[in-house]
């Protein structure tokens, strides 16, 4: 009889799990059936008054039924939860394609960029930076680089004085003066100078009154124009690409002795002639020389015993020839739609 | 300096060379050739033709019917130039030519008559208008008699030349003349200089007895020359000078003129010529001028001297500014008749400073500046008197009366010959050196490695051994020196730690949404006395001439230079702008006229802080925005635990949203809300600004980074919310909390700050988070409230704080 009752409690609770929909009715079948004052239970209690040959079959099979039932739960309940599961990601579903939340970060100035690029490219060859005042003494900004008061290369109109004696650096070579002069006249002395020099010009697409220089400076024994050519070499591919070529043209700066201008192979064109390197194939880039011995005795070095290259580029012209930008004047009215073209320079 | 192709064969053989290679072997080897002109460019069947009758045209008064020979034939053309006449030979621009600005001549009907051509003249075939000739400026051009008949025009007007344009540098001033450029051009193709003596044919009269010269200045007058020619005929100069005169810039004026022109051109010597008759004396002195004496120049200026001026004078009055232009009194006329030709050379500086305060520049001038070979100074006065002779019909008086040295010795340059190689880092072999030096003309001498070498005068810019080292460099060819890396001990270099933590605090502010930007350091006086950190009591450093008032003053402050930048983008439209700048700003110092320099970092932000968009309304921009920024850069620099805020009232702020920060208790810069009428003046929304002078502050190096262990032991949150009246700064309670925390209270941060409801209105509630910690071990509750009740009743007793239930 007894059997019979477990194979009907089987029955019923099978359906009951099967027909559960929700996993407080799973919960409801779990206490009903086997839960400590269930029906199996009572079946259990029930088998002392079997014969010792049926009790243990009874026996068996109520701990089958037992487990049949906690397994289909388990199984039930595993369903029912992968089916809720299932509906509360169906009710979490998202556009994907909306905007996010963007996190808008500023932009690093395009001449920033370019005075970096040149810095870490001339650490990387041992040059370090130096940095110097904008404000200068007239005996570093002329005297001291071979521009004594009556050279004709200096005019009064094209600077900005403060008096006769002050006046804002027309350009960074004063740096390479106090540079040299704190070397006591032992090299090597490798530094670049990057920075801002002031010029009496009117603004206008091509000129300003303010603009952006970097000199190098490498004065040591022995040191020679042909380092110079291999140094600017390495500097033309690095900035405008590894198939430039570069070409050295003689030419006149009160501080070098011998003076040249550099040009490398345009990149726009190759070399063939187009409108950026006007038909030339070439396009001017910076000025250098060797060290005037002038310079380098007035500063204390002997130039019997030291030679040096010196040169300087303006970061305005490598920004506007590397990207064709029209006019001087973007680098400083700062509209932000240009700076931040520039933010992966 | 322009270059005639033409002219220039006259010296040198310039067989087998293009101009437009020669332009490229002139550039490489130093003189860069800035462009090459075509005067002939587009002008097609331009034939010298001749007048052979010459009648009025009987419909119009001012045209005349012209019958002329072609060679080939003899056509009719009208022209209306008021110089035309029979006998005439004329440049024709024949039916099917091109003439000038392209266009073409056709056939046409002019009142009835058919014409043939059209007789051109020198502007209709392409010349600037400034360098016609006068007597051709209103007409036809007119060529003399040995022009044949209908040959091609075109090479009796040099329009088959090619002029190059040379720049010419402080160093090349050799090539200021068609000598220098013929040596220099000899030098590069190796090609020989022909170059003929004046020859001067003299009468027997003295010079001497007409005139004599004396020199008061002689330290800035090294030489001084005058002849003197008699029985003169002005007359225009021949036609080959003139259009070399043109060729070269220079507007023919008559024979007297052009000869003393074209021998400038031709040797670099400025010469000037007097009408020996209006000179007022037989006696030249040169002399510096009195203080504000005054000369009428030739170009009828009054012009007021100073007492460095060097004036030619006739013993009492001024007849010439020395090298720099000649007096109107003393000018030749069509009528003059012995003239008194001066060739002088005139120290370089001192003709400089007279011709930049005159603003005068001349041809003359310009050399004089840059220096003149004295050696050719006495030649290039031959010159003239053998042109004048030949050209103006003069008589020569015999001998150049004078002061001063006519030659100036050779420069002499010894140096190891190694040199040449080793800085150039070149092995060039010793015969090569030598050879290209003497393709220069300079004489050298070896002596064992050594070399000897005699520079000719008229390369002033030539004496150094770095002067021959890069004459052989040039010469040679800098495209043919190898490109070596340095062999020297290599060195290693990195930023300063200035320069990367000032890299840093760049990016840091990038991160935090300001763009970038870089600002004028010169701008107003109004800009450069506002908005300074420290503000200065005395003025702004000033610029003694400004190009404008709106950069004469420099800066000490950022900020105004932002605020112009806001204005800027709102003006077109653009409202949400971050911005931030590091630079130097200019502080006055009163004991110098220099200025101490020191970097500051400023920024500015204005309109909205998040961007707009499908979620909801963006945030806008605010006074914590800006704090937020400011903070985040002391604690990426781990010094927020020095740095304080406190309340201040500065110029053009907002008297109650301006916090002056200080570092240690000293201010170093300051951050707030613009003042309402700045924004109102300026046209901006809310403008939050702040300054920092980051210089000194970043100097003084990073703060060292010290481990600290992870925490073994779990540490202790409490928070409170305080009652207090509303004049209580936050600061106040931070400063209590963290001084009765002491030293299990690790953190401290306000996370609630509110006003009115429940709370009386004159009071506020702050709920701050508190985090007790040990790090030897865990905390009893016993523990942390003895510490919670120490820093409660201390703010109560101090501040007067409530505990809020
Ligand atoms: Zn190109």
């Amino acid at each position: 009889m007894l059997k019979e009752r477990l194979l009907e409690l089987r029955a019923q609770a099978l359906e009951k799990i099967e027909s559960a929909d929700g996993l407080k009715t799973l919960q409801e079948a779990h206490v009903r059936f086997l839960g400590k004052k269930g029906p199996i239970t009572e079946v259990l209690k029930g088998m002392g008054k079997l014969s010792a040959e049926e009790r243990p079959i009874v026996g068996q099979l109520a701990n089958e039924v037992r487990k049949l039932i906690a397994a289909k739960i388990e199984e039930k309940k595993a369903d029912l939860e992968a089916k809720l599961l299932e509906k509360q990601l169906e009710a979490e579903k998202i556009d994907v394609t909306l905007p996010g939340r963007k996190i808008t970060t500023g932009s690093h100035h395009l001449l920033a960029s370019i005075i970096r690029e040149v810095e870490d490219l001339f650490i990387g060859l041992g040059f370090s930076i130096e940095e110097g005042p904008e404000v200068e003494q007239d005996y570093y900004n002329f005297e001291a680089l071979n521009l004594p008061k009556d050279h004709p290369a200096r005019d009064m109109q094209d600077s900005f004085y403060i008096t006769d004696e002050i006046l804002m650096r027309t350009h960074t070579s004063p740096v390479q003066a106090h540079t040299l002069e704190k070397h006591k006249g032992i090299g090597p002395v490798k530094v670049i100078c990057p920075g801002k020099v002031y010029r009496r010009d009117n603004d206008d697409a091509t000129h300003s009154h303010q603009f952006m220089q970097i000199e190098g400076l490498y004065v040591d024994h022995h040191v020679r124009l042909s380092d110079l050519k291999g140094i600017l070499t390495v500097f033309a591919k690095h900035l405008f690409g590894a198939d430039r070529e570069i070409r050295l043209r003689p030419s006149f700066f009160p501080f070098t002795e011998p003076s040249v201008e550099m040009d490398i192979s345009c990149f726009r064109c190759g070399g063939h002639g187009c409108r950026v390197c006007k038909g030339t194939g070439w396009i001017e880039i910076l000025g250098a020389g060797m060290v005037h011995p002038n310079v380098l005795r007035m500063s204390g070095f002997d130039p019997n015993e030291y030679t040096g290259f010196a040169f300087g580029m303006g970061p305005e012209r490598i920004a506007m020839l590397k990207y064709g930008i029209e006019d001087i004047r973007h680098f400083y009215t700062d509209d932000i739609r240009f700076l931040r073209q520039f933010n992966r320079a | 300096m322009l270059v005639s192709y033409k002219w220039l064969q006259d010296y040198v053989d310039l067989t087998g060379v293009t101009p437009e290679q020669l332009a490229d072997k002139i550039t490489n080897a130093g003189i860069e050739v800035e462009h090459i002109d075509y005067p002939g460019e587009g002008l097609k069947g331009i034939v010298v033709g001749k007048v052979e009758a010459c009648t009025p045209h009987p419909e119009a008064k001012k045209l005349h019917l012209c019958q002329v020979n072609l060679g080939s034939e003899t056509v009719q053309i009208v022209c209306g130039a008021p110089n035309v006449a029979a006998g005439q030979k004329v440049p024709v621009a024949t039916v099917g030519a091109q003439i000038a600005n392209h266009v073409t001549i056709k056939r046409a009907q002019l009142h009835g008559t058919e014409s043939n051509g059209m007789i051109c003249s020198l502007e209709e075939l392409g010349f600037d208008r400034n360098y016609v000739p006068k007597e051709y400026a209103d007409g036809i051009y007119i060529f003399d008699d040995q022009v044949p008949v209908g040959a091609d025009a075109l090479p009796y007007l040099n329009l088959d030349d090619v002029i190059l344009d040379l720049d010419i540098l402080v160093n090349s001033a050799h090539c200021m003349n068609m000598l220098g450029v013929a040596f220099e051009v000899a030098a590069i193709l190796d090609r020989k200089v022909r170059f003929r003596k004046p020859e001067v044919m003299e009468s027997t009269d003295s010079a001497g007895s007409r005139i004599s010269v004396s020199v008061e200045a002689a330290d800035k007058v090294p030489y001084y020359g005058a002849r003197v020619l008699t029985g003169i005929q002005v007359t225009p100069s021949p036609r080959w000078m003139q259009l070399r005169l043109i060729a070269a810039g220079v507007r023919p004026i008559s024979n007297v003129v052009d000869i003393a022109n074209y021998v400038m051109l031709e040797y670099g010597q400025p010469l000037h010529t007097f009408d020996l008759d209006q000179f007022g004396s037989n006696h030249i002195l040169v002399r510096f001028a009195g203080e504000n004496e005054e000369i009428t120049t030739l170009d009828g200026q009054q012009r007021i001297l100073v007492s460095d001026d060097l004036l030619v004078t006739n013993g009492k009055k001024g007849v010439a500014v020395a090298g720099v232009m000649g007096g109107e009194n003393t000018e030749v006329s069509n009528d003059t008749k012995n003239v008194l030709l001066e060739a002088a050379v005139f120290d370089p500086i001192s003709i400089r400073k007279t011709a930049s305060r005159l603003q005068l520049r001349s041809d003359a001038s310009s050399r004089y500046e840059k220096g003149v070979d004295r050696n050719r100074t006495a030649v290039a006065a031959d010159r003239a008197a053998e042109l004048l002779a030949q050209f103006a019909h003069a008589t020569v008086l015999k001998g150049i009366v004078e002061q001063g040295y006519r030659t100036v010795p050779e420069q002499k340059i010894t140096m190891p010959l190694e040199k040449i190689n080793q800085v150039l880092g070149t092995q060039l072999p010793r015969e090569q050196i030598v050879g290209i030096l003497k393709r220069l003309n300079f004489t050298v001498k070896t002596e064992g490695e050594t070399l000897h070498i005699s520079v000719p005068a008229r390369r002033f810019d030539v004496s150094i051994p770095e002067d021959i080292i890069e004459e052989v460099g040039r010469i040679y060819g800098y495209n043919r020196i190898p490109a070596t890396l340095p062999d020297g001990t290599s060195s290693h270099a990195a930023l300063t730690p200035y320069q990367k933590i000032r890299r840093r605090v760049e990016a840091l502010m990038e991160s935090t949404g300001l763009n970038q930007v870089y600002t004028y350091s010169l701008t107003t006086k109004m800009h450069a006395s506002s908005y300074a950190v420290h503000h200065a009591a005395t003025e702004p450093t000033q610029v003694v001439w400004p190009m404008s008032e709106e950069h004469e003053a420099l800066r000490q402050s950022i900020v105004p230079q932002l605020i112009d930048v806001i204005q800027y983008h709102l003006n077109r439209q653009m409202a949400d702008v971050k911005l931030y700048e590091i630079g130097k700003v200019f502080l006055p110092d009163a004991g110098s006229p220099r200025p101490s320099e020191e970097e500051h970092l400023a920024g500015i932000m204005t309109g909205k802080r998040t961007e707009r968009n499908w979620e909801g309304e963006p945030e806008s921009v605010d006074f914590f925005s800006v704090k937020g920024i400011v903070e985040t850069l002391f604690e990426s620099l781990a010094i927020e635990n020095q740095v304080d805020y406190r309340p201040s009232k500065r110029a053009g702020m907002h008297p109650g949203q301006t916090a002056d920060i200080l570092l240690n208790g000293e201010v170093i810069g300051y951050l707030g809300t613009l003042h309402p009428t700045v924004q109102r003046e300026h046209g901006l929304n809310a403008t939050y600004v702040f300054e920092i002078a980051i210089e000194s502050l970043l100097r003084r190096g990073a703060t060292e980074i010290s481990y600290q262990l992870l925490p073994r032991y779990p540490s202790t949150s409490r928070d409170i919310a305080l009652v207090v009246k509303r004049s209580v700064a936050a600061a106040d309670l931070y400063r209590v909390i963290r001084e009765h925390g002491r030293p299990l209270l690790k953190s401290v941060r306000l996370f609630d700050v509110y006003e009115g409801g429940h709370v009386a209105s004159d009071e506020k509630s702050m709920a701050f988070s508190l985090v007790y910690f040990d790090p030897e071990r865990t905390l009893t509750d016993d523990e942390v409230n003895a510490v919670h009740e120490k820093i409660l009743n201390a703010c109560a007793d101090e501040l007067g704080a409530e505990l809020r239930g």
